[in-house]
């Protein structure tokens, strides 16, 4: 291990404090609408790895980042989706899981032609 | 016969390794269980220099008349409600993220230099670090006497110890704390008395203590004044520390280098919540975060590091790109507390014109492009009832633990997002920086008590907001919210009227 | 870069004794006033000689007594029964 520790087998006893099972069925997941700044930092929620991506949108995504005054112009169809790096076109239908969002997986979404308040990145 | 005087150098190395001695009913490596696993090789700890010569009865000397004359003055202060007459209400919640933030953190230095003046096998060292471990219990004692006037009229001040230990934006400046703490004797003396006490201390001091001064705040100015003759000895403890290693083994200079790097970042972390206060929290400017970076840092740091080259030391990883974010990093601070401020514990407010001509003035090259915009744009909802909070959580830096409020080295406009694998699972960082402080050692991160991670765990109360804020003991329409509307507010412009009607 | 040896000094009567004693002794030394206090800077190396207080304070002073007025120091530092030194010379 790359850790100096006083006992050679440190690493045995360790507690990896954020590990899936600890959080009761639920997986860590990130959202982030880009270009939008005054929404200071990625959000966290904990979602059932079955939750289907659509009820994930209209829950979690559209719930949270209503305040802005871009929302209301968003073109859902039009909306790009990258999770974990990779551009993908998520299933509405699928849930998490099998649209490849794992346990603090993050999830970036861009809104073309929207790019925050008076396009400042805000 | 005239008797013969000691001079000072020798008068101490009497009291000190004169009274030292190898331990021969157990062996020396027992007696000093901690100070070789770190790899740092001492050849020969006679080669110790004193970094002061306070024998114990000069600093009991010296101390107890600090101490006289800072009661005095917190006397006097209290007797002539001194809080009535600061520069303006606001300035009370710069004092708040000192107390709950910064004070725990001199009662773990006591804690840290109380261990490493058990552990350290040199006498020099040992006797310093006790010095330093009273110095600091002192400043955590003072602190809280200071601060204790004003928590008999503002808000947000008296659970300071428990909410330390949970709120989440304070687990920032404690995990940076533990992680010293839970190091060996030799890392800790390089992150604590060299990285923090020797290279960022200025940063830590001057803007909190120049704050008090032009707001108004005698007694914490008069507590600043004194604890910073100890800060003195600390820096030449620090200093002395980091020379002493790198002389005593070439071995040692590879993990002291990874000990400034690490350090160096971690603690420019933790002083964004300092930058954020020197930037938008006093009413009466003292300097920016950008100009306080560049004496304190830039200047005062490039000298230390050109001294240190000569034993093959580097400037700390990451110091350009820390430079290059004191443009950046108290407007997004401040932004992240102001959308978060319903679950902090203490106000945050937008800044008014006269506020923002300043920022533009000392930011001209980032301010009205990136920031003001959305302050503006909050300033239009808030007209419309809609004051903006943030009701859902951040995802936090496994390292500092910080909101990943942190943009692109280069690019404003976008997050910088790093993360590494370990053990199947992903970690995510806000920086390079801190990513290879993971990397270095995952084993520790992976330990991290993340307070978003375990609200979600069910750790903290409950599953609501409201139940996460009676967990932080949370005086929830007091301590919390925009300073508009808030008990401080109403209390503030109560003694104003008051003071207007004396003088009518 | 030049190397700045550095004292910052309470600007209080207690002090006011050393601060002129600095300025003597220290060819070239720079001044900064700020709120309460007074920086010292001066290339290399700045000393404060307890001679050089004892003449303006009128008694005897150990030089240890700066710790009461000591705000900040940048540099290495020697101290003796005579002097308070700090500095980047080796």
């Amino acid at each position: 291990m790359a850790l100096q520790a006083l006992s050679p087998d440190y690493e045995k006893h360790i507690e990896y404090r954020d590990a899936e099972k600890n959080f009761h069925g639920n997986r860590v997941v990130y959202v982030h609408w880009e270009e939008h700044l005054s929404y200071c930092a990625p959000l966290a929620f904990p979602l059932p790895p079955d939750m289907p991506f659509g009820a994930f949108v209209e829950a979690i995504i559209k719930g949270h980042y209503n305040a802005h005054p871009d929302f209301e112009k968003i073109d859902w169809d039009r909306v790009e989706w990258m999770i974990d790096g990779l551009k993908t076109k998520p299933d509405l239908g699928k849930s998490l899981a099998d649209n490849g969002v794992g346990h603090k997986s993050l999830v970036r979404f861009w809104t073309p032609g929207l790019s925050g308040y008076k396009n400042s990145a805000s | 016969m005239a008797v013969k005087k000691l001079g000072l150098k020798q008068r101490y190395a009497h009291m000190t390794r004169g009274l030292d001695w190898e331990t021969t009913y157990q062996p020396m490596d027992k007696v000093f269980p901690y100070d070789k696993f770190e790899g740092i090789k001492i050849k020969d700890w006679s080669a110790w220099e004193d970094p002061f010569r306070l024998t114990m009865d000069a600093y009991w000397k010296f101390q107890a008349e600090k101490e006289r004359k800072l009661y005095a003055v917190l006397d006097a202060f209290a007797q002539s409600n001194g809080q009535t007459k600061i520069s303006d209400g606001r300035y009370v919640n710069a004092l708040k993220l000192f107390l709950t933030g910064v004070s725990p953190l001199e009662y773990q230095a006591h804690r840290g230099f109380a261990w490493a003046g058990r552990h350290l096998r040199g006498v020099g060292p040992r006797v310093a670090s006790q010095m330093q471990s009273l110095d600091e219990l002192r400043h955590f004692q003072t602190q809280a006497h200071t601060i204790s006037q004003y928590n008999k009229y503002f808000d947000g001040i008296a659970e300071f110890r428990h909410m330390h230990d949970r709120v989440w934006y304070l687990s920032v400046p404690k995990s940076f704390f533990d992680d010293a703490r839970s190091a060996g004797p030799f890392e800790y003396m390089i992150a604590v008395g060299f990285s923090f006490e020797y290279v960022l201390t200025n940063l830590l001091f001057v803007p909190f203590m120049s704050g008090a001064a032009y707001n108004g705040d005698m007694s914490t100015v008069t507590f600043g004044f004194s604890a910073q003759s100890d800060e003195s000895r600390h820096m030449t403890l620090g200093i002395e520390v980091i020379k002493f290693l790198l002389e005593q083994h070439p071995d040692n200079l590879p993990i002291v280098q990874k000990w400034v790097d690490k350090w160096f970042w971690r603690g420019h972390k933790v002083l964004g919540l300092v930058g954020m206060m020197m930037d938008y929290m006093l009413p009466k400017k003292v300097m920016s975060w950008r100009e306080a970076w560049d004496i304190y840092f830039v200047e005062a740091g490039g000298s230390l590091f050109q001294d240190l080259a000569r034993y093959g030391l580097r400037p700390p990883k990451y110091s350009d790109v820390a430079t290059a974010e004191a443009d950046h990093v108290s407007h997004q601070i401040w932004a992240t507390f102001y959308q978060y401020c319903h679950a902090a514990a203490f106000h945050t407010w937008i800044p008014d014109r006269e506020h923002m001509d300043w920022l533009s003035e000392k930011y001209p090259t980032t301010f009205d492009k990136y920031y003001r915009p959305r302050w503006e744009m909050w300033a239009e909802m808030e007209k419309q009832g809609k004051r903006f909070y943030n009701m859902a959580l951040p995802q936090l830096c496994q390292t500092c633990q910080v909101p990943m409020l942190y943009t692109e080295p280069g690019n404003p406009e976008t997050i910088c997002f790093r993360h590494s694998k370990f053990k199947g699972d992903t970690y995510h960082f806000c920086s390079d920086g801190c990513k290879d402080v993971f990397d270095g050692e995952p084993e520790k991160y992976v330990q991290a008590w993340l307070p978003v991670h375990q609200i979600y765990q069910g750790a903290c109360g409950g599953p609501t907001v409201p139940d996460v804020l009676a967990y932080y003991r949370m005086n929830v329409g007091a301590d919390n919210m925009d300073y508009v509307g808030s008990p401080d507010e109403k209390l503030w412009m109560s003694w104003q009227a008051g003071a207007v009607k004396a003088a009518e | 870069m030049a190397q700045v040896a550095s004292l910052t000094l309470l600007h209080n009567d207690d002090a006011r004794p050393i601060i002129e004693a600095i300025l003597a002794d220290n060819p070239g030394v720079r001044v900064l006033d700020m709120p309460g206090c007074v920086k010292l800077d001066r290339d290399m190396e700045l000393v404060v000689n307890r001679a050089s207080v004892e003449e303006r304070l009128g008694r005897t002073w150990d030089p240890q007594e700066i710790h009461l007025v000591l705000v900040s120091m940048a540099g290495n530092l020697d101290e003796d029964d005579d002097r308070f030194l700090v500095g980047w010379k080796h």
